[in-house]
């Protein structure tokens, strides 16, 4: 909570502000009530019609002022409000976007989504409603109290009676009934669950009639769904009720005290009708005050995650040279003793060692959970490695800014990220490049003949995840994305494994004929993706099992060969 | 219950915007809704009994309470037994009232469940019936909001709303009513008040809704952005392109905030000026009815004039003007809900009406058993008009026999696999399987008499025995593990700790993609046809789950007549008819000996792999 809410210290002035107008607004509403009492008791024994307009005007003048004051500070709220919640959402994604790997495993994608999402939308609606409600309520129920209690306490303190009752029954109701809501959402997940499978396996279900089946199914889930709801609605519709119904019965109780004091001259009748009014008044701001700490509850929750994220270390770190030292070396890449595990105690990647001279190529193969991909986020350095160092150009890559590592390399990954853009944007992915130099990018990696097709060409737009364009267009606007700035290191994390055998052929043909001085890494699946490598390593369990030529491994690699020889054929045709 | 001023409808972020439908259908779409209500008539007659009568005990309350205040300011002193009788009254009309009130909400829960229950149910009918087009030309994303987000549109405005609008005519009219006859001058404040309130509501309707429509666009287009960058996040990293990014959400998260501020700048007037318009009738209330006391307490007007005016009657008058305001105010807002509930199901509704896959013709046969000769006669079809994908195409698939469709793809290849099942009807030509046009065989027993391994694999959130089983229901535990031995899955399945019982979830236990693909087969084994469609996949599995798959894929089109879509060479080789498509139309057939002699595409493309 605190960390968010050091956001709205530099509103400190005109929070302040607002919350004094605010005061202003809701005293003077507080005022009605007596002049009313007043004018019953007091003004109509004078016989002055004058009198009587003069106090009706001043009521009304306090309504508007009240009306005024209001609305002056709820647009002082908005206004902090929107500033507060663009600037926690603004720090919120940017510390996103900059954690670790690690950290972001550890929080999981969907879960740092929802944080950007819904915590800061809780957490901002709860500033906007404890600025407008959060002053108002409290004042209202104190001032009502105050005031009535100055009136006559005796029936005053009746009435108190009643408001612990309201208070207890809301917040325990609501409190009571939200995790009820969340079993009816999970309902809900379940019942939607089962119409995206159907409608996923349409033609399977078609295929074995099973229509039966899969409509008893679904009323299962229809049916669990609507019991949940109904408990749940069964529990919350009775706030109402009982809210009204006890601020009446505090009414009656008024009523009938007064009886025998209006007999005692204790009291009179017309206190009793501004009793009335407060009573409202004040049950009424229990009934919001109540809300508003079932809702800070829920706030506080969001306020928590949001502050997880913010204060979390894990910017990458520089690391002095002191502490890892140049090497002298003449290759490009080196990888000494490398040894990683993404948990403690067990290692993904055990003693990798290779060099790779400045325009060679390296090829990865090996099985799925064999490593492969692994190695690649060692060498952009998404993991710290556990053991051993990697070197570019014999620097050590911990002690290379984010900004000078990042520019040496190209990389398309196997489910790559295509947003809703156009073409040129999701090849330039905002950075500065020529449209030549897209042109010749997309070019080289065979995707300016299908992004010429489209009508409107480069200026085609992509739907989210590519969704409107085939897996191996996407790969080749991947690739076209990786070469556009002309890298160092080129890394294609098995991203050409929806290509036919024709085009994965000219692809590399034009990598090595465009690209000559630049370090090609190919993970792959396929032996005809890497055979063409200078040096290939096939591992397995983390381990490399395998290293050399094609030639070499076909001979000396039973792996590889066995590998080789199940994938002819293996991608026949697109 | 009340929304409050504050709120503006119930618009979760991110649903669908309804638009307001024109008066024909919405007369068509209330006919439709009230023929749901009908279906359950004794409840909701109860619900309109009971809504007229809480109502009118929560007015009769006030009643009593200005009686009672009457008693207690009586010329003769406090009449004890008048207060306690009044007094006895209130409490029994607002104890009533509120039990009555819970037992409307639960009724109405009751009558929505059960029309939600039923709608949700026809949907989903609806949609097993559709044909697969319908599937092809919708989005998901569409579907399913109209079976969860429509569907609960017209559920909150059916048990709250509707309830709501009873209540407020009720109330309106009753307070109307019991102030008539406290003090029929009086009534001349609502003169003032109620055009004020009428000019705001429309004013807010107008100008301030669609500020607020705007606002939760913007946010959940926000959102949106968010979401799809953080799916990102590992490339953003590996081009150094936090920075830029980062830029241009807080863009929009400038804009939506702006649109927030917009919304709120007009939306701040909501309450504030609520609340004036209930003091201001309070203030002229006091005004009126202060002069008219005025009069009536020294005598000038005599009991019975209708100036008359007691205090009880002003504290009642007071508290009835309260009720009054209530329901003006939230008029619009109920209206708007209704809009927005007849648009959701004008929605759902069109779902419902979406025409089924036509019914078998009378004299279709049943097939019971086949032998698997299948064939195409220059069949011609196109998913529009004007696209042409299959045309003339012929084959004759003797039975037992393996044909394998090569060709790049969106040339066609899927589309004879829709004709073959009958998902989709071919524009010309004739599909015959035992030579019998499969127009006039069922469409249920023709699709069961094929086998279908999608490349897609199909798996639901169920046990590992559920989905092999699924292949044909009435198959024993023997059966299921001995086609998933035959799928060469079954080690794999008893070494999980839940064994065959083992849930297969998005979350769960993590089944790579190879295994899924064997779980289908295994599927596929227990199905047992003599037919089969097969797509190849080219998925990424490792090599020894690829010999798994291949190994399972063989056993299961053994004595079969398949239909493969194929990506593996060894399949191609071995296929009795290899058919290339080009252009959607069939430019080579024959065996692979056959098509490497003649030197065409198929050739060309076999030879690329070398190179």
């Amino acid at each position: 909570m605190k960390t968010v809410f050091k956001y709205l210290l530099p509103f400190k002035l005109k929070i302040s502000a607002g919350l004094t107008v605010k005061i202003i607004g809701t005293v003077v509403e507080l005022f009605l009530p007596y002049i009313l009492s007043h004018i019953l008791k007091n003004v109509v024994v004078e016989q002055s019609v004058t009198k009587i307009l003069f106090w009706g005007a001043l009521m009304i003048i306090c309504a508007l002022t009240a009306c005024f004051c209001n609305i002056w500070a709820n647009r002082m709220a908005a206004k902090v409000s929107r500033t507060f919640s663009e600037n926690v959402r603004r720090d919120l994604f940017d510390k996103t976007l900059r954690l670790s790997s690690k950290k972001i495993d550890e929080f999981t994608v969907p879960s740092l989504e929802s944080r950007i999402t819904t915590d800061t939308y809780h957490v901002h609606n709860f500033v906007g409603m404890i600025q407008r409600m959060g002053v108002r309520a409290p004042i209202l129920l104190l001032g009502g109290v105050a005031i009535t209690l100055i009136m006559d306490s005796f029936l005053a303190l009746a009435m108190i009676v009643v408001l612990p009752l309201i208070f207890v029954s809301v917040f325990f109701i609501s409190k009571n009934g939200t995790p009820l809501y969340t079993k009816v959402q999970k309902s809900v997940d379940k019942l939607i669950r089962i119409v995206r499978e159907d409608i996923q396996g349409i033609r399977v279900i078609k295929a074995l009639s099973k229509n039966e089946y899969e409509h008893k199914r679904f009323d299962a889930s229809n049916k669990s769904l609507v019991k949940e709801e109904t408990k749940a609605g069964t529990v919350m519709n009775s706030v109402n009720p009982i809210m009204t119904l006890l601020m009446n019965v505090g009414i009656v109780a008024v009523i009938a005290l007064s009886a025998n004091r209006v007999a005692n001259h204790q009291s009179d009748p017309e206190t009793v009708i501004a009793f009335m009014q407060y009573f409202t008044q004040i049950s009424m701001s229990m009934m919001f005050i109540s809300r508003m700490f079932v809702m800070y509850t829920k706030c506080a929750a969001s306020a928590g995650r949001i502050a997880e994220v913010l204060n979390c270390e894990s910017e990458i770190t520089i690391n002095s040279k002191k502490e890892y030292p140049d090497i002298k070396t003449d290759s490009h890449i080196v990888f000494s003793n490398v040894s990683f595990g993404y948990n403690s105690g067990f290692m993904n990647v055990k003693n990798i060692n290779f060099e790779l001279k400045k325009g060679g190529s390296l090829g990865i193969i090996g099985a799925t959970g064999s490593g492969k991909s692994t190695v690649i986020k060692l060498l952009l350095r998404f993991y710290d490695i556990t053991e051993g160092a990697i070197y570019i150009d014999g620097e050590d890559i911990r002690t290379l800014s984010p900004e000078v590592l990042y520019k040496k390399f190209g990389t398309a990954m196997q489910y790559d990220f295509i947003y809703n853009d156009t073409i040129l944007e999701n090849i330039r992915f905002g950075r500065e490049i020529s449209e030549e130099s897209v042109l010749n990018a997309a070019e080289t990696a065979q995707a300016a003949d299908f992004i010429k097709s489209f009508p409107d060409g480069f200026n085609h737009m992509l739907s989210q995840n590519g969704t409107n364009i085939s897996g191996g267009q996407k790969q080749r606007m991947l690739i076209s994305r990786a070469l556009a700035a002309k890298p160092e290191i080129l890394i294609l994390d098995d991203s050409s494994s929806a290509l036919d055998y024709k085009t994965d052929a000219n692809l590399r043909k034009a990598l090595a004929e465009n690209l000559t001085d630049t370090t090609l890494v190919t993970v792959a699946q396929r032996v005809s993706s890497v055979k063409d490598c200078d040096l290939i390593l096939v591992l397995e369990q983390g381990e490399i099992i395998g290293a050399g030529s094609h030639e070499y491994l076909l001979e000396n690699c039973t792996e590889y060969k066995e590998i080789s020889e199940s994938q002819m054929g293996g991608a026949f045709v697109e | 219950m009340n929304r409050g001023p504050m709120s503006m409808g119930r618009g979760k972020i991110g649903g669908p915007q309804y638009q307001k439908l024109d008066k024909k259908t919405t007369g068509q779409i209330i006919k439709r809704l009230g023929g749901y209500i009908l279906k359950s008539w004794p409840l909701f007659l109860c619900a309109i009994l009971l809504t007229f009568v809480s109502n009118h005990l929560a007015l009769m309350g006030p009643m009593y309470s200005g009686s009672a205040i009457d008693a207690i300011t009586g010329d003769g002193g406090v009449n004890f037994a008048m207060v306690g009788e009044n007094i006895a009254k209130m409490l029994i009309c607002y104890i009533v009232s509120a039990v009555m009130s819970y037992i409307l909400s639960l009724l109405m829960i009751r009558i929505s469940q059960r029309i939600i229950y039923t709608m949700r149910r026809q949907v989903f009918e609806k949609l097993t019936s559709l044909p697969v087009n319908y599937f092809d030309t919708n989005a998901t994303g569409d579907i399913i909001s109209r079976i969860s987000y429509d569907i609960d549109t017209v559920n909150a405005t059916l048990s709250q709303d509707l309830v709501q609008i009873m209540t407020s005519i009720y109330t309106l009219l009753g307070s109307l009513i019991f102030m008539w006859q406290i003090s029929p001058p009086m009534i001349i404040v609502f003169a003032i008040t109620v055009p004020i309130s009428i000019l705001f509501t429309r004013y807010r309707s107008k100008k301030v809704r669609p500020l607020f429509q705007a606002r939760s666009r913007k946010l959940g287009q926000l959102n949106g952005y968010a979401e799809e960058m953080l799916s990102g996040c590992r490339t953003i990293k590996a081009y150094n392109r936090e920075e830029e990014i980062g830029k241009r959400f807080n863009g929009r998260n400038s804009d939506a905030m702006d649109a927030y501020l917009d919304a709120e700048y007009y939306g701040a007037a909501m309450g504030p000026t609520v609340n004036f318009i209930n003091n201001l009738s309070i203030s002229l209330v006091m005004i009126l009815g202060g002069i008219l006391f005025m009069y009536s307490s020294s005598g000038a007007v005599k009991v019975g004039s209708i100036f008359f005016i007691t205090l009880g009657g002003i504290a009642e008058f007071v508290q009835y003007s309260r009720k009054f305001a209530g329901p003006i105010n939230e008029f619009a807002n109920v209206l708007h809900e209704f809009q927005s509930a007849f648009s959701a199901a004008e929605r759902v509704f069109r779902v419902i009406d979406e025409p089924s896959e036509p019914i078998d013709s009378p004299k279709a046969i049943t097939l019971n058993s086949t032998n698997g000769k299948v064939e195409l006669n220059n069949v011609t079809f196109g998913y529009t008009p004007e696209k042409t994908v299959l045309q003339g195409i012929s084959v004759l698939a003797e039975s037992g026999k393996t044909v394998a469709i090569v060709g790049p793809t969106g040339t066609g290849k899927t589309t004879i696999i829709n004709l073959l099942m009958r998902f989709y009807d071919a524009n010309s030509g004739v599909i015959t399987v035992d030579d019998n046009n499969i127009q006039n065989i069922t469409r249920s027993s023709l699709r069961r008499a094929y086998t279908m391994v999608l490349q897609d694999t199909w798996l639901f959130h169920g046990t590992i025995y559920e989905n092999i089983v699924y292949g044909r229901e009435m198959a024993s535990p023997d059966e299921v593990k001995a086609a998933a031995k035959m799928a060469r899955i079954d080690t794999y399945i008893e070494s999980l700790p839940d064994g065959y019982n083992t849930v297969l979830s998005d979350d769960g236990v993590n089944i790579s993609k190879g295994q899924r693909q064997l779980i289908t087969i295994a599927r596929a084994m227990l199905a047992d046809n003599s037919m089969l469609i097969l797509d190849e996949a080219t998925s990424n599995v490792d090599s020894r789950t690829e010999i798994k798959i291949q190994q399972a894929m063989n056993e299961l089109m053994k004595d079969r007549t398949c239909f493969v879509i194929a990506h593996r060479l060894s399949t191609i080789q071995n296929a009795d008819l290899i058919l290339v498509i080009q252009d959607g139309k069939i430019t080579e057939q024959g065996t692979h000996t056959e098509l490497m002699q003649s030197g065409g595409f198929y050739s060309t493309l076999y030879n690329s792999q070398f190179s």
